[in-house]
């Protein structure tokens, strides 16, 4: 372990003062209050809107509508296209494509003013049918057009069918909202033809993008700061339709305005996981061996964008099986668009896999574990390559030791511990390791500190910690000294903060440019007359000391910079991957274990027990990495138990669009939780070693939650989330 | 070039447009049908404005984090927004203005309140402490401490609510336990789970005897 792997937070302190400064927060002089107004329909035309009274409020200073807005000069370019990561036009015409959709931007002086007025906005509409329910509108449903979206076969089609012992199940998962604690907020401005942006975003780069393409101006000109992102979960990997609004509104009064979307907009705005219906086809002999395995998925999408995600891509190469078939269908119905939530596609699709497997494990009468290690993938057969590193195994026998699996009976419903029923479950996840090339600059500045500056934004998982840890260890010097300028455009350029690929890609370029600084200061040092012929193999720097061996020359590089007229010294040096890593197969593993307590009277669900055990290689941080395993299994827990957007389908629009109605995992819903991981260094993925760990943390959490309540009661689930209505529903059959 | 800068100040001109411009420009015959002369007057300049910023508002004293504030503020607002939006005081957040997330939790004459279910105008007098409030300088309160030393957090949004709460929690003898605990902070929701994490610091505060 080096020395740097337990270090505390490095923006603790700003968080714990509350002087981290979020979007909407930034001291702006002359900011004015803006808010959207919605549309009352899901699909339809607005016939006509009363503004004027909103208008006539105190304190009003426009009100926007698609009757009077100055359209951004890219809708033209884009004409009728949404291409998908483009934001609906915003005000483009009077058509509405979803409920809530907006239709009008208040600004007034106060934010009292603009909330009143915008309750004085009235619209009427030409009304069309609207369709919301996946179920019903299976007739549309289509192929995605990229090779992504392509059938993949391997063996026999459906070879499942022809197996001695034949499952064949549906599973459903619904639409679930990332609802960050941080509400989607910016504050806008513009200087001259630069749009500059404080808003909640995951890529600063993407929003750049963006924003450039919605108002026509080049990418370099689009200034954007996300420096503290109040969690994000996928949310944020979108530029939305209220980013364009307050970008519009000032420009409109050439002021800084201020736009904070209500919670209740957070539900039908800013995207969702997707409403998803999965049919799993597995066949295995007799002893226990896969010998077909078929995933087919059917998501929901918007009517204006293709939306699709991973979800049958596991079922292809985390078992090992001859004849594999996967279908992957999106269906577009009359809502905003879905947009990632943590451990995206995989993490519905692992709820179906994992199950499943769980089903034909009792079908076998196997332990679960048995029949997994049975079929346990020696390599990836989908790309027919090797693991770069596979420990899954360590992470079933650290998850079955700490749960006490060997308290567990594979008859359902043959524990109790007093009124309570116990079971125990588990499921896998996995997630692909990715990595973007990345640029960073680090910069020795006379005073003593180390600065490394990239783009790339910090939406929670702790990225100017892992920062901080690498650039620490590789200049041998103390954490306190490492200073991070990140999440703003103008620094050298980081990628998005999505897919588990920040430490990877952000990580090595860490890596690459503090390992060039060292070689630069030890090649300046090797011309001054004090090491002058000592070969710079020779040479050490630490502790801002270059030293000969055994010490027996050292200087400061304080010194060695004044020598040299430097006011600091700085490299700058974008990392990639390499071809080799291409030779292999690179994924992270994780294993979840949990344990719950059934009340068979009233259906009530306990997590007595959470384990959750991670492959993610090398762990540079051991503290935020936990806190990520802890997080990542909470986010699991509330997909597995309570997450659930309804929609009342009479009118398309969301009946629970509140924290109090919508459930989340509080803390008296997280009883005894742990996490593991195996902390090997894969020798493959970068140079040091990672593999990803915020998807990973989730995927499998939900399935291991199933399995667990069948174990318990006897009674399977096959519709999230799993609430008692469906326990006791289950038990009277 | 010149006919540019006229372009220009026609802008500037229509940019800093207010809601009496719309009058001017587009609602004029509507206002004239239906407003008497003397309001028009009056809305041209700015005497309704002027009026209604002191008939809207009303006086309050407030001590935060210490310091005495005698303010005008407009009887709708919450104590949320006026930390938020007045006082520039953010470490106060708003997580969903409906007393649903914790987001938001300060502490009034020592116990612990959601600002965003409070107007401001009813803490007439009253002292209201803020995250801002707790630490002394450099110098954590040891509540601050252990969120940190126990990584308490994830993406720090909910997390001065939390630590309002833990001392609270602990003040009110609610900490006795962790299951004490967990009940206790359920009025704080945490979307990136640091539950765990919360739960260990809280319970070392506590048995630490930091708190007096």
């Amino acid at each position: 372990m080096s020395k740097t792997s337990n270090i505390n937070r490095v923006d603790g302190f700003a968080k714990v003062t509350g002087s981290a400064t979020y979007s909407a927060e930034y001291k702006t002089d002359g900011v004015v209050y803006a808010c959207l107004v919605g549309s009352t329909i899901a699909k339809g035309k607005i016939k006509s809107i009363d503004t004027k009274k909103a208008e006539w409020a105190p304190g009003v200073l426009a009100v926007i509508t698609h009757l009077n807005v100055d359209k951004p000069s890219g809708y033209q370019k884009a004409k009728d296209k949404h291409n998908f990561g483009q934001p609906l036009q915003i005000f483009k015409d009077d058509s509405i494509l979803y409920y809530d959709q907006p239709i009008a931007l208040v600004i007034a002086d106060t934010f009292e003013r603009m909330q009143y007025a915008a309750s004085l906005i009235k619209a009427d509409y030409f009304k069309e049918e609207h369709s919301t329910e996946l179920k019903k509108a299976a007739d549309k449903e289509k192929k995605v057009e990229t090779d992504k979206g392509n059938d993949y076969h391997r063996g026999e089609h459906d070879g499942y069918k022809n197996a001695e012992v034949v499952l064949e199940t549906e599973y459903t998962i619904p639409t679930e909202v990332h609802n960050p604690m941080e509400l989607a907020n910016i504050i806008a401005k513009w200087e001259g033809n630069k749009p500059i942006l404080y808003t909640k975003s995951q890529g600063v780069e993407g929003t750049r993008r963006s924003v450039a393409g919605v108002f026509d101006v080049p990418a370099e000109d689009v200034e954007v700061h996300a420096e503290y992102v109040g969690g994000a979960f996928g949310m944020g990997l979108h530029t939305w339709p209220y980013e364009i609004a307050a970008l519009i509104g000032a420009k409109k009064l050439n002021r800084p305005v201020k736009l904070v979307l209500h919670r209740e907009q957070m539900f039908t705005n800013v995207g969702f996981r997707p409403y998803t219906i999965q049919k799993m086809g597995l066949g295995a002999t007799k002893d226990g061996k896969l010998t077909g395995l078929t995933h087919e998925a059917v998501a929901m999408t918007s009517s204006y964008e293709d939306f699709m995600e991973g979800t049958v891509n596991m079922s292809r190469f985390i078992y090992d099986c001859a004849n594999v078939s996967t279908r992957y269908r999106i269906v577009p119905l009359d809502t905003c668009t879905p947009i990632w939530m943590r451990g995206p596609g995989e993490a519905t699709g692992s709820f179906a896999l994992e199950c499943a497997m769980d089903e034909m494990a009792y079908k076998l009468d196997l332990d679960p574990i048995e029949f997994r290690k049975r079929n346990y993938a020696e390599k990836d057969l989908e790309q027919n390559k090797p693991w770069s590193s596979k420990y899954l195994l360590e992470c079933y026998e650290g998850g079955m030791e700490r749960i006490g699996w060997k308290n567990r009976k594979n008859k359902p419903g043959s524990v109790r511990e007093g009124e309570w029923l116990v079971g125990y479950g588990m499921g896998t996840g996995t997630f692909g390791c990715y990595r973007s090339p990345t640029s960073v600059k680090a910069k020795f500045s006379a005073d003593g500190n180390l600065i490394l500056q990239c783009s790339v934004n910090d939406m929670g998982p702790g990225t100017a910690t892992m920062m901080t840890a690498i650039g620490a260890e590789i200049m041998g010097m103390p954490v306190e000294n490492v200073i991070i300028e990140m999440g703003k455009s103008g620094l050298p350029k980081g990628p998005t903060q999505g897919g588990s690929a920040t430490t990877s890609s952000v990580g090595s370029a860490v890596h690459d440019s503090c390992n060039l600084l060292v070689s630069k200061i030890l090649g300046l040092a090797n011309e001054t007359p004090t090491f002058k012929g000592i070969p710079i193999a020779d040479l050490t720097f630490a502790n801002g000391l270059i030293s000969s061996k055994n010490n027996s020359k050292t200087v400061s590089l304080a010194s060695l910079l004044a020598s040299n007229k430097l006011e600091d010294f700085a490299v700058e040096k974008q990392s990639k991957g390499n071809e080799e890593a291409r030779k292999y197969s690179i994924y992270s593993f994780s294993v979840h274990f949990v344990k719950v307590l059934v009340n068979p009277n009233i259906g009530k669900i306990r997590l007595a027990h959470v384990v959750s055990c991670a492959d993610i290689g090398t762990v540079i941080s051991q503290k935020t990495s936990a806190g990520q395993m802890f997080g990542g299994a909470v986010g699991g827990i509330g997909m597995g138990l309570m997450e659930a957007l309804e929609i009342d389908h009479r009118f398309g629009r969301p009946i629970n669009n509140n924290f109090a109605d919508y459930h989340v995992p509080v803390n008296a819903d997280i009883e005894k939780q742990e996490v593991f991981f195996v902390n090997k260094k894969d020798p493959i993925s970068n140079p040091m070693g990672t593999k990803g760990l915020g998807e990973t943390a989730l995927v499998g959490m939900a399935p291991a939650i199933a399995n667990a309540v069948f174990n318990a009661t006897g009674k399977r689930v096959r519709d999230l989330p799993i609430t008692l209505d469906k326990i006791i529903e289950t038990a009277k059959v | 070039m010149a006919s540019k800068k006229t372009n220009q100040s026609k802008e500037t001109e229509e940019n800093s447009s207010s809601r009496r411009d719309f009058i001017k420009k587009s609602g004029l015959l509507t206002a004239l049908a239906f407003t008497p002369p003397s309001l028009v007057m009056a809305s041209e300049n700015k005497w309704d404005e002027k009026i209604a910023e002191y008939l809207e508002t009303v006086p309050l004293s407030i001590e935060v984090n210490g310091k005495k504030h005698n303010l005008n503020i407009e009887p709708r607002t919450t104590l949320l927004d006026l930390l938020r939006e007045q006082l520039h005081l953010t470490g106060t957040k708003k997580g969903c203005d409906h007393g649903q997330c914790g987001a938001c939790t300060v502490h009034v004459n020592g116990t612990r309140i959601l600002s965003c279910l409070t107007l401001a105008t009813m803490q007439q007098n009253a002292q209201v402490t803020t995250i801002e409030g707790l630490s002394k300088g450099k110098k954590l309160h040891p509540m601050q401490e252990a969120f940190i030393k126990h990584d308490g957090f994830q993406c720090g949004y909910c997390t001065p609510g939390q630590i309002m709460s833990g001392i609270a929690c602990i003040k009110e003898g609610h900490a006795n336990s962790r299951e004490e605990i967990r009940e206790y902070m359920s009025g704080n929701i945490c979307r990136c789970g640091a539950y765990h994490n919360i739960v260990d610091a809280i319970t070392e505060v506590k048995e630490g005897g930091m708190l007096s």
